[in-house]
């Protein structure tokens, strides 16, 4: 008998395993994510869609480590280059921040620090990972703007957040998030601030950066258009899991879960009469009691008795697609 | 600004007693003090000329502080040079001298006070607000609602007796030396009214900092700052303490023109020649100009305080424009 050798599995660039985050409140465990897991390769776009409270910002705040100072009870793996992040201890993770995996905000305005001006502020995330000096700082600030796309940089540089118009100001941020090479961005609702216009610009700044520093980007984002734009691949979020998770063009194509396909109703169309929109009846679930079984059974015009006894598993079923419902 | 508060004290001491229904005579018996007779307050009266019509007062009131007023009481004139901010007839000698006199005093206590009470208060509410809940916090907060709670002459007389009569570590009330004289002696005879001062203040600081920090902690820009990658302790000083100055400086400067101008009750707990004490004799001397000095003077340093205050503004908060 021979042994079958297995060469060890390729890790992806990112691969998030059975991630869960829980807060202890008086009221009780809050669950904001609770169980969450995909992989994302370098150089590809995950989407993460969802409502308010479906867990979006709370898993990719704990990606980058910033649940550690909410005192958040995390289980699970988070493998970023072959680095499990959520062992490592405190000040290893606070070195990659910035360095490896940035963010950008939703509100650049709120976001960045009112009193600083943005030259300041990029300076400060570009000399806690390399040590130079001001001026050389300095100069890399004024070609990180210039690279967005921020007119008169050498100018601008020493002009506040406030003195910047809402397009400008986001642009700014994003150059301050890729300052240090990122080879991760998350990007959290990055345009929703913004007027449509501006979106676009934003959204094409974001995919060129990609395509020049080969970062791995997660969009989280409500707005199915942004995800049709930019995302090779969406997962989208409810009550803290994931209850699909497809290639683009698949998910629009045939999106198989019922709550998918209650956000893709909703869209309104521009040809044909409507009276009415079409909403997905009831709320999102109150994350301190969730249903048994499948969290969105209250308001799923599929729902059986069954859904209520166990959560139903994320499993594939097209290539590359899955999707957790016991009624596929 | 010091035009609408001269005006204001002027109308003060001079036209609210006549509706009140006093007399030219019995405006001039307070300059003279309580033992003159009927006589020499209507010659007073003349000589002060409270006869003449208010704004003629006034005038003179006015251009008293630029050029100097001459005073005749009968035989004898007395000068009182510019700037003159009244003359003490009790005394017989200008107000102004005796007020600068006494300033340093109350700058000293002012401050140094204020010195200690920033460091220990502000420093207090960081740690309070990083650590809410905590029982440094409860402890923190408790102590401060005493200090707020509790009046200056009552922890004053109390640290006086307890650490320096009893204990003997600091000198006892009354004791000042003059700063160019010995800087040691000087910050060794004030060490207690200071930390008294400090305990007052400190209080409210520490509660203001600790509201304005927790505020300022929740902010978006300290998730970006954490985002950057940047440690801990310079989230919390250049991001977020930075922030929550505002509203500390505005305090911090006007309660330094307050203190200017009358820290009475902690400089008669401490037997300390300063303004405060020096108003507190005016006024139950019944000596009006000095009062009239001291009520200026006052007045002043809360104006540049507020001045000062308005200006530090835009220094700190680059969206705020004059």
């Amino acid at each position: 008998m021979t042994e079958q050798w297995d060469p060890p599995r390729q890790r992806s660039f990112l691969e998030v395993n059975d991630l869960r985050v829980h807060f202890n409140t008086d009221d009780g465990v809050v669950k904001s994510v609770d169980g969450l897991s995909f992989k994302l390769e370098r150089g590809k776009t995950l989407g993460i869609v969802g409502e308010s409270g479906s867990g979006k910002s709370v898993s990719s705040m704990a990606l980058m480590g910033l649940q550690r100072y909410a005192k958040a009870k995390m289980t699970g793996e988070i493998w970023l280059d072959g680095e499990e992040l959520l062992s490592a201890d405190d000040d290893h993770v606070r070195s990659l921040r910035g360095k490896k995996m940035a963010m950008i905000f939703q509100d650049p305005l709120s976001a960045m620090h009112p009193f600083y001006t943005v030259g300041q502020q990029i300076i400060e995330a570009y000399r806690i990972h390399h040590k130079v000096t001001k001026a050389v700082a300095r100069k890399h600030a004024i070609e990180m703007l210039d690279r967005v796309g921020i007119p008169q940089p050498s100018s601008r540089v020493d002009d506040y957040p406030h003195q910047f118009s809402g397009g400008m100001r986001q642009r700014a941020m994003i150059a301050m998030a890729l300052s240090c090479d990122p080879e991760l961005l998350i990007a959290d609702e990055p345009t929703t601030a913004l007027d449509v216009t501006v979106q676009a610009q934003i959204l094409d700044l974001i995919q060129d950066l990609q395509q020049e520093f080969g970062s791995a980007v997660i969009i989280i984002t409500h707005d199915l258009g942004v995800v049709a734009e930019q995302a090779d691949e969406v997962a989208i979020m409810y009550a803290g899991r994931i209850v699909e998770h497809a290639p683009v063009l698949a998910i629009f194509d045939r999106p198989l879960h019922p709550y998918t396909q209650g956000l893709f109703r909703s869209i309104p169309g521009i040809s044909g009469r409507h009276d009415r929109l079409e909403a997905i009846p009831g709320q999102v679930p109150d994350l301190l009691r969730l249903p048994s079984g499948c969290t969105f059974r209250d308001r799923c015009p599929q729902a059986i008795a069954d859904c209520a006894g166990v959560a139903p598993p994320l499993e594939e079923h097209a290539p590359g697609h899955r999707a957790a419902c016991i009624r596929l | 600004m010091l035009f609408i508060v001269s005006i204001a004290v002027f109308l003060i001491f001079f036209l609210l007693p006549r509706i009140g229904g006093a007399t030219a005579d019995d405006l001039a018996s307070r300059y003279v003090g309580k033992t003159a007779d009927a006589a020499q307050i209507h010659n007073m009266a003349v000589h002060l000329g409270f006869t003449d019509p208010l704004y003629v007062q006034y005038g003179r009131f006015l251009s008293g502080i630029f050029v100097g007023t001459d005073y005749s009481t009968g035989p004898t004139t007395v000068h009182c040079p510019a700037p003159c901010l009244g003359y003490s007839f009790l005394q017989q000698t200008p107000v102004l001298p005796d007020l600068l006199d006494r300033f340093p005093v109350t700058l000293s206590l002012a401050v140094g006070g204020a010195i200690v009470w920033l460091a220990f208060g502000v420093s207090a509410g960081v740690i309070s607000a990083l650590r809410k809940g905590s029982i440094f916090d409860r402890t923190a907060m408790g102590i401060a609602l005493a200090g707020v709670s509790l009046p200056i002459f009552f922890t004053g007389l109390l640290a006086l007796n307890i650490f320096s009569y009893t204990l003997g570590w600091f000198p006892p009330g009354g004791s000042y030396t003059d700063f160019t004289a010995n800087p040691a002696e000087w910050a060794y005879d004030l060490a207690l009214p200071w930390l008294t001062l400090a305990f007052l203040n400190a209080a409210a600081y520490a509660r203001l900092t600790r509201a304005g920090m927790l505020e300022t902690m929740g902010e978006d820009f300290i998730r970006t700052a954490r985002a950057k990658g940047l440690p801990e302790s310079t989230v919390v000083i250049r991001h977020g303490l930075r922030a929550a100055l505002t509203p500390i400086t505005t305090i911090f400067g006007l309660d330094i023109g307050i203190l200017l101008g009358s820290s009475i009750l902690t400089e008669k707990t401490y037997s300390l020649n300063g303004l405060g004490q020096y108003a507190l004799q005016a006024i139950t001397q019944n000596d009006l100009p000095k009062v009239l000095g001291v009520t200026i003077l006052a007045a002043t340093f809360v104006i540049i305080a507020n001045l000062v205050v308005d200006i530090l503004y835009v220094v700190i908060d680059p969206r705020v424009r004059i």
